[in-house]
């Protein structure tokens, strides 16, 4: 038997379907999830996709946050299930305080939709240990609310823990995939929480899974090899 | 009724881009001497019931937990008096 890993659907969510795929991928079974349900239908982990749920209103991720699916895995999450937060997923994280910080506008104001290089800096999370910490990766990134934003306090006590889970690669051409590409504070592309099981990261892994799509390289794939081998093993 | 409103702002400290966006147009529009701007949102409640201290507690309880962001952002609620006189534009 294989794990089972739920996928979230909010109302405008848009990467389910891409999520769900990269699941099976890995050689897991994607389990739809919707937003409206309490129950998770005993998955052994949970990914919130990207997309914009409720259009985005009031703050990105503000109103998915209070569905009741997401009651139940903020309190789960808090219990050790791996949740992975993508894009918008990231966003409702931390709406539900459960990675610290915040999301807002991108400096430069513009939606930005590209083939972006990242580092991987911990491969101690439930979602990352398939990669090598230090790890370059290249995996798209498309959004306008991706300015990762919090106090220099919370920054300090992230990278003194090692919870710095993918930093932008900032040095190099913007037209290469480089560069700092919203003003994310330290360069901060994606997160995890102190126990390892919850992460968010704005670029986007289930689009870079396959050969000859998007990318066309399979940086992402990793995500969903490194938490179906951690829930197999387990 | 009672009609409460929640201000929202940005903390002083977080970067406001489309606030610097409108200021930087001020001056093509020909609008010269305002040196900054932060957007923020407000929201207006039309309460149901009396508006007494309970009430307004759930007003704050609601702005803090929902209407604000308090990772980013501060909030302020005030009550709108009922026969405030209305300032024509």
């Amino acid at each position: 038997m294989t794990a089972r890993i739920g996928v979230v659907t909010f109302p405008g969510t848009l990467d389910d379907r891409d999520t769900q795929r990269a699941v099976r991928l890995a050689g897991a079974e994607a389990v739809p999830l919707w937003h409206r349900d309490k129950d998770l239908k005993q998955v052994d982990a949970v990914v919130l996709p990207g997309g914009f749920s409720y259009g985005d209103y009031l703050r990105a991720g503000a109103i998915s946050r209070f569905s009741p699916l997401m009651e139940t895995v903020i309190d789960q999450a808090k219990a050790g299930l791996p949740v992975l937060g993508i894009c918008n997923g990231f966003q409702v994280l931390t709406e539900s305080h459960l990675l610290p910080g915040a999301m807002l506008r991108n400096n430069h104001l513009h939606f930005i939709c590209r083939d972006q290089k990242l580092r991987v800096e911990s491969d101690r999370t439930a979602w990352t240990a398939d990669y090598t910490a230090g790890q370059e990766i290249s995996i798209p990134l498309k959004n306008i609310d991706g300015r990762y934003v919090a106090d220099e306090r919370t920054l300090d006590m992230l990278e003194a823990e090692g919870r710095v889970a993918f930093r932008y690669l900032a040095r190099g051409e913007a037209a290469d995939g480089y560069g700092n590409p919203n003003g994310s504070l330290r360069d901060i592309a994606g997160i995890t929480n102190e126990a390892g099981n919850v992460v968010g990261l704005m670029p986007h892994p289930e689009h870079a899974v396959e050969p000859g799509i998007g990318t066309g390289r399979t940086d992402g794939l990793g995500f969903f090899t490194s938490i179906l081998k951690k829930l197999v093993n387990v | 009724m009672a009609r409460v409103v929640v201000d929202v702002m940005l903390k002083p400290e977080i970067l406001d881009p489309q606030g610097q966006a409108v200021q930087r147009a001020l001056p093509r529009l020909g609008f010269e001497g305002i040196s900054d701007v932060r957007q923020g949102k407000r929201f207006e409640l039309e309460v149901d019931g009396p508006l007494d201290e309970a009430a307004l507690a759930r007003i704050h309880e609601m702005a803090e937990t929902f209407l604000a962001n308090t990772v980013i952002e501060d909030f302020v609620v005030k009550v709108e008096e009922a026969e405030a006189v209305k300032v024509e534009s």
